[in-house]
């Protein structure tokens, strides 16, 4: 197998917390990311979904070096990032580049969107000599699908999709090989929504970007990726490629995820069975022994409760080689269906 | 009928010119139905909500025309005095965001109280009783021993069922709820909506559901009022919308979100954005972002032309639409 582009393995990040003002004594700590490991290919899309807290942004500015990891690898092409020095770390830096979730605060105001696009070869002289770079900026704004007359309007002047726009120019400034989304159309409307992840996928296939895509809508993830992780409290539960995880979930959480996800489809509300879950997430700062899941699990028992289950092939699907062979951490994975299968559209497709 | 709205004007005087938020809306919910209004930012269907509720903000806010009849009076022609009585106790509001909606420094007994001890002059101790009754209705685990707690001791989906508890406080005959589950989570968020359905069934209230999400619609409205730029482009039982939109935007709508069944190739996208509200285009508002836009569209502004006994569609080639 062809060495993947980027290979994270046990993971951590815990912030502590403190008591105190002149004697900061540790009391705990929030426990973000708990243990993450997966890898990403060259021209591959990650996705990674799972609810509020559950450690999903704070990977991918792990990713992208935002913040530095308490324990675990994160691997650049078999290089282990945390042991680069400072100056290959700015070139791998560069290959790795992050779109943010809301662009109406990710853009600097004061600054024109040349500015803001053309900013990352101020740091990176080498990729833009200083008189390139206006040109640049305008092939990049024609090629996320603005005006390249725009350069020197203010962020306030764009709607909130071409202000997406403007972010995924930032990002691709530089050429990068990976790109980590962290819920990049979540604050868009419907009809935006679909042009800019539209816009991702060419993208992708024009400069053969890798993806990792965070997102709390497993809709959206389904639509744009090639594997999908499930993430719960700061570990990934389960984690396979799309048909995998989407037609032949074992994980009891993906299960519950998947069924409570409204289908806009008045016909489904009938024939769809719905696992709600009781309660809410555990606090990340006092998470449940074992399974973390299991406090809102309807099958947990004993074993649950007191061994850590392991992110691999569940023993009762080990020996099979089908779709629901794929790791997934519980101890009484089960295959359940709870995505209705595909049916033919209603009819045509579609205006125009 | 319990509610009745009709051609319905709002616009908001800026500084930089005039916003018509609101351009003729008509619609209607009887008790026991779920009307939802769904739209995109700027569509004007939280403004509409407000103007039923009696809470825009006057000014910059202005109601230009139109009637809202609410178990047969005009709202419009009450008194503020009246109006206050009509809020709360017969038609009551569900924010999207909880944590901002309730005051952080009291607690929710309080807050959930004072509903009994201004509108129906009960004393502190009767009110907190009530409050314990409406939490537990609501489904939140020890009630009794949570009551003294303050909001930002609850999960954000606790807090949402405090804000439904508010509303039902009372025994309103209609509920607006204005994207009741956005900042939830999926899993909470089907329990939350589960519990409003149910409350609706249990009081047979009217309930109008404001919401940008397709899918939440799907599952629990009777009827759908889809906006666009501060008018009503199609309005139909939900079975109908969804199997055959007779608008060419809801239609673009339900193309363009991706499926949870289905892994698609290029999504379909509408092209454009949504107009500016102080520059709407002549003609039709879509038209400059319809695929079936034609010469009359630029010109003429679409009537709500009847489709059906019930359904109505502000197209003018909605025969087109409806059969693709």
């Amino acid at each position: 197998m062809v060495e993947p582009i980027l290979e994270v393995s046990g993971l951590v990040k815990h912030y502590p917390l403190t008591q105190g003002v002149l004697f900061r004594k540790q009391v705990g700590a929030v426990k973000a990311v708990d243990g993450v490991d997966f890898t990403l290919h060259k021209g591959e899309t990650l996705g990674i979904v799972g609810e509020s807290g559950c450690g999903k942004s704070t990977v991918a500015k792990m990713l992208v070096n935002l913040e530095q990891p308490t324990e675990g690898l994160i691997k650049y092409k078999g290089e282990d990032i945390g042991k680069l020095s400072a100056k290959a770390l700015k070139s791998v830096r560069r290959n790795i580049q992050m779109v943010f979730q809301d662009p109406y605060t990710s853009l600097n105001p004061r600054m024109t969107v040349g500015d803001i696009i053309g900013e990352p070869y101020e740091i990176h002289p080498e990729v833009a000599p200083k008189g390139d770079r206006r040109k640049k900026v305008q092939e990049l704004l024609d090629v996320v699908g603005l005006n390249p007359e725009y350069i020197n309007r203010y962020p306030h002047q764009f709607s909130g999709g071409q202000r997406q726009r403007i972010g995924i120019a930032r990002g691709l400034a530089l050429r990068p090989e990976i790109i980590v989304a962290d819920e990049p159309v979540s604050a868009l409307d419907v009809s935006v929504q679909a042009q800019v992840i539209n816009l991702m996928a060419s993208l992708q296939s024009e400069f053969e970007l890798s993806y990792v895509f965070i997102a709390h809508d497993l809709s959206i993830v389904r639509h744009i990726s090639d594997r999908v992780g499930v993430m719960y409290l700061g570990r990934i539960m389960e984690i396979g490629r799309d048909e995998e995880i989407y037609d032949h979930p074992t994980h009891p959480y993906t299960q519950a995820l998947l069924s409570a996800v409204p289908v806009p489809d008045p016909e489904a509300r009938e024939h769809r069975e719905r696992i709600i879950l009781a309660g809410d997430v555990p606090s990340p700062t006092n998470i449940p022994s074992g399974c973390r899941f299991r406090t809102r699990c309807w099958k947990a028992r004993e074993r649950c409760a007191q061994e850590v289950p392991l992110l691999a092939v569940p023993a009762e699907f080990r020996l099979m080689s089908g779709p629901a062979a794929h790791d997934s951490a519980c101890h009484f994975a089960e295959e359940k269906q709870v995505v209705p299968p595909e049916e033919p559209g209603p009819d045509g497709n579609g205006p125009g | 009928m319990l509610l009745e709205v009709r051609d319905l004007h709002v616009e908001f005087r800026t500084r930089d010119g005039v916003a018509k938020a609101v351009n003729g809306v008509d619609y209607s919910v009887d008790a026991g139905e779920t009307l939802a209004v769904l739209g995109e930012s700027g569509s004007g269907k939280s403004v509409t909500a407000q103007a039923v509720m009696g809470i825009l903000d006057i000014p910059p806010g202005r109601i230009t025309g139109g009637e809202i009849l609410f178990q047969g009076r005009d709202l419009l022609k009450l008194k503020e005095e009246e109006r206050r009585k009509v809020r709360g106790a017969e038609m009551a509001m569900i924010f999207q965001d909880a944590l901002s909606s309730l005051n952080p420094v009291l607690s929710v007994g309080d807050q959930l109280g004072e509903m009994f001890v201004v509108h129906r002059g009960m004393s502190r101790k009767d009110a907190r009783t009530k409050a314990v009754e409406l939490m537990d209705r609501v489904r939140i685990p020890a009630a009794a021993a949570r009551v003294k707690d303050y909001p930002h001791q609850f999960s954000g989906g606790m807090r949402q069922r405090i804000m439904i508890a508010m509303a039902l406080a009372l025994e309103p005959a209609l509920i607006i709820a204005d994207e009741p589950t956005t900042a939830l989570d999926v899993t909470v968020q089907a329990q939350v909506m589960d519990l409003l359905a149910d409350l609706q069934r249990e009081y047979n209230m009217g309930l109008i559901l404001i919401t940008h999400d397709l899918g939440v619609v799907a599952d629990v409205a009777d009827r759908i009022a889809v906006m666009y730029a501060g008018r009503i482009v199609e309005s139909a039982p939900v079975h109908d919308i969804y199997k055959a939109p007779a608008h060419p935007y809801t239609r673009g709508l339900l193309e363009s979100i991706p499926r949870l069944d289905q892994k698609g190739q290029e999504l379909y996208a509408i092209k454009g954005l949504p107009p500016n509200l102080m520059n709407i285009p002549p003609g039709c508002a879509f038209n400059p972002r319809c695929p079936m836009a034609q010469d009359v569209c630029r010109t003429d502004v679409p009537p709500l032309y009847e489709v059906d006994e019930d359904r109505g569609s502000a197209c003018h080639f909605w025969r087109e639409c409806l059969n693709g």
